[in-house]
């Protein structure tokens, strides 16, 4: 194994917080909920396929995205509910493209059940449409090399994590996690890069998921000459 | 206003040193914009408890705020009230003479009422007319009331004055309309160091049980309410008996009556008439005492908030912060505070609610997972700092547009 190198640029964690802003938009059938998500912001997409991320961070596993959740407990449309859970966030680096993969998995159950447009929610639980407007600010943290990195993601809170992991990588558009980018860029490891960007975010609790990635860190670690 | 309450200090052992700072560095970015908060109240009623306990709080992080009380006689406040009912749905009649009483009072406010800070914030519609005297500066709508489905009349009235905000505030999505300015969507909360919903010991508990003659040797179902058949306190009891032949349990039923409810007594005899066979049945009529509320939330097995319609339920959150499994209704606020089947269980029958209680009542390690994931959900996201850090990003966003803003 190489030994440990020191970054030309430090990692600065940041962290961010974030507001709901109501549209005003609400859904109470299916086919009135596609044409809304179609043309919705995409701080809508965000809001609603990582609010639970946001607020149930101790749940594990986290319920599904609040599409999949309204479609299930409020339409009571559960096929459809296990395939909008089921569609794989990780895989997607826009929101946009999200969006169209959420859209044409309800086109398709439309077209094969066409019964599914004539659930409706019951009064009071119809889809409200909401944005997520995210604050983003630096933390007082920065590491030059792995050992200084394992130390300050120990002690960082969960919304620093949540920023570098999920945020930066598909509402900032980063074309990986922000942990891995450093990694292979500042600190040539390509390998402990790779293990962290394959793990999948959205199946861990913010707590486990800080675990794991320290785990790998520490790993590398301890492999060091 | 010099309200008194906790300092943010108090806060550290509960959110952690983390949420504190993040609160600082927040409110230092509003770069020393004073913020007047206005209201109808400085005591009584939920607005006025919150920004009592908030405003010290504000001091503490940084922000000048200073609160403000507007002034009206009977004839106004008598047809605000008629606001609030039309608000919530409910017929009431209104007419020129009503609306002439709210303006010529507004105007005396206006002429009277100083609102030059740089972000003046107004609660609920009392003040809302206010807004005529905007003058370069930001100004805040917070409505604190269900208007899902309000009386078009005076919605659309109370609209002309909306649409002169820079942002509306509501407490639940389904409360918001379309509207030409930003809306945004902050829960109320509750407070950890109240003495509602402070840690309490033992004996304080045993106290209280033995001063109601409620003894501690069945699991105890709760529902803390006033006595309104919006609360459907009779609806609670036929539930109650439907679980009763599988578990045996006791049910309490506790809370007082609003002053401005005439119905609030002749509800609770039915309740009485009702329960009056049952000597597990235990209803109480409580006076003010948020103790006695603690406790009797705190010595529950089950709590239960069976609500037909809610604003948005802040008792659901304080059941859940003292880890208590809740069974609730599926209105107003409530789906917000309890995830089904992941932080309690919802429901909108009474058999629903009765075969809820009983999977509670009979599966305890669901019940206290229930009743653990319901905690750490009210932490995250139903604490007053949490409300407090909702509020500072709100006023930075009148001056910051966007959906992603950064902050150095």
């Amino acid at each position: 194994m190489t030994p440990l190198a020191r970054a030309a640029q430090p990692f600065r964690f940041y962290t961010r917080l974030h507001l709901a802003e109501l549209t005003g938009l609400s859904a109470p059938t299916l086919p009135r909920f596609l044409e809304i998500l179609k043309t919705a912001p995409d701080a809508c997409v965000y809001h609603h396929t990582h609010r639970f991320l946001q607020q149930h961070q101790h749940l594990s596993p986290e319920p599904p995205n609040d599409f999949a959740f309204w479609v299930a407990e409020s339409l009571g449309d559960e096929e459809l509910g296990e395939r909008l859970a089921s569609v794989d966030t990780v895989r997607f680096s826009t929101l946009g493209a999200l969006r169209d993969s959420l859209a044409r998995v309800i086109e398709g159950h439309l077209s094969r059940s066409p019964s599914a447009a004539a659930r409706r929610a019951a009064a009071g639980e119809e889809f409200h449409f909401i944005k997520d407007v995210s604050f983003i600010f630096p933390t007082p943290f920065e590491a030059w090399d792995l050992r200084e990195f394992a130390g300050i993601l120990k002690v960082v809170t969960i919304h620093s994590i949540y920023f570098h992991v999920f945020e930066a990588r598909l509402r900032l558009a980063h074309k990986e996690n922000d942990f891995s980018n450093w990694m292979e860029n500042s600190l040539a490891e390509s390998d402990l890069a790779r293990r962290i960007a394959s793990l999948d975010p959205y199946t861990h609790t913010l707590e486990a998921l800080r675990d794991r990635i320290a785990a790998l860190v520490a790993r590398r670690i301890s492999s060091a000459p | 206003m010099t309200p008194t309450g906790p300092r943010i200090e108090e806060y550290v052992p509960i959110v952690g040193r983390s949420t504190v700072d993040e609160l600082r560095f927040i409110a230092g970015r509003l770069g020393g914009r004073g913020v007047q908060f206005i209201n109808s109240t400085a005591v009584g009623g939920g607005v006025a408890e919150i920004l009592n306990r908030m405003m010290p709080l504000l001091s503490d992080v940084g922000v000048d705020a200073r609160w403000n009380v507007i002034k009206g006689g009977n004839q106004f406040f008598n047809v605000t009230k008629k606001f609030h009912n039309a608000l919530h749905g409910k017929r009431e009649d209104i007419g020129q003479a009503d609306l002439d009483i709210f303006m010529e009072t507004s105007a005396r406010n206006i002429e009277t009422m100083e609102t030059g800070r740089e972000i003046v914030f107004v609660h609920d519609p009392q003040p809302i007319a206010l807004v005529k005297k905007k003058s370069g500066n930001r100004w805040l709508w917070r409505c604190h009331i269900d208007v899902s489905e309000p009386d078009p009349r005076v919605w659309s009235f109370l609209l002309g004055f909306v649409v002169s905000y820079d942002a509306a505030i509501f407490s639940a999505p389904s409360f918001s309309h379309p509207l030409p300015i930003r809306q945004f969507l902050i829960s109320p909360s509750i407070d950890p160091l109240s003495d509602k919903n402070r840690e309490l010991p033992p004996e304080t508990i045993d106290a209280v049980l033995a001063k109601y003659g409620i003894p501690a040797d069945k699991p105890i179902v709760t529902q803390i309410s006033r006595f309104d058949r919006l609360k459907d306190p009779l609806g609670v009891i036929e539930a109650y008996r439907l679980v009763k032949p599988y578990v045996d349990c006791r049910l309490v039923l506790a809370g007082g009556t609003a002053a401005d409810d005439p119905e609030g007594m002749a509800v609770y005899n039915e309740v009485l008439e009702r329960a009056s066979r049952d000597p597990d049945i235990h209803v109480l009529l409580l006076q003010q005492n948020d103790i006695e509320v603690n406790v009797l939330q705190r010595a529950s097995s089950v709590v239960v908030q069976k609500s037909l319609r809610e604003g948005f339920g802040l008792t659901v959150a304080e059941a859940l912060w003292k880890g208590k499994p809740v069974v609730a209704s599926r209105v107003g606020g409530i789906p917000l505070q309890v995830v089904h089947r992941h932080s309690g269980l919802l429901s909108r029958s009474i058999e629903g609610t009765a075969y809820a209680i009983k999977q509670m009542l009979n599966n305890p390690a669901f019940a206290a997972r229930m009743g653990e994931n319901g905690r750490e959900h009210v932490k995250n996201n139903f604490l007053i700092t949490r409300h407090l850090r909702d509020y500072l990003l709100t006023f930075l966003s009148l001056f910051m547009p966007g959906d992603v803003v950064r902050l150095q």
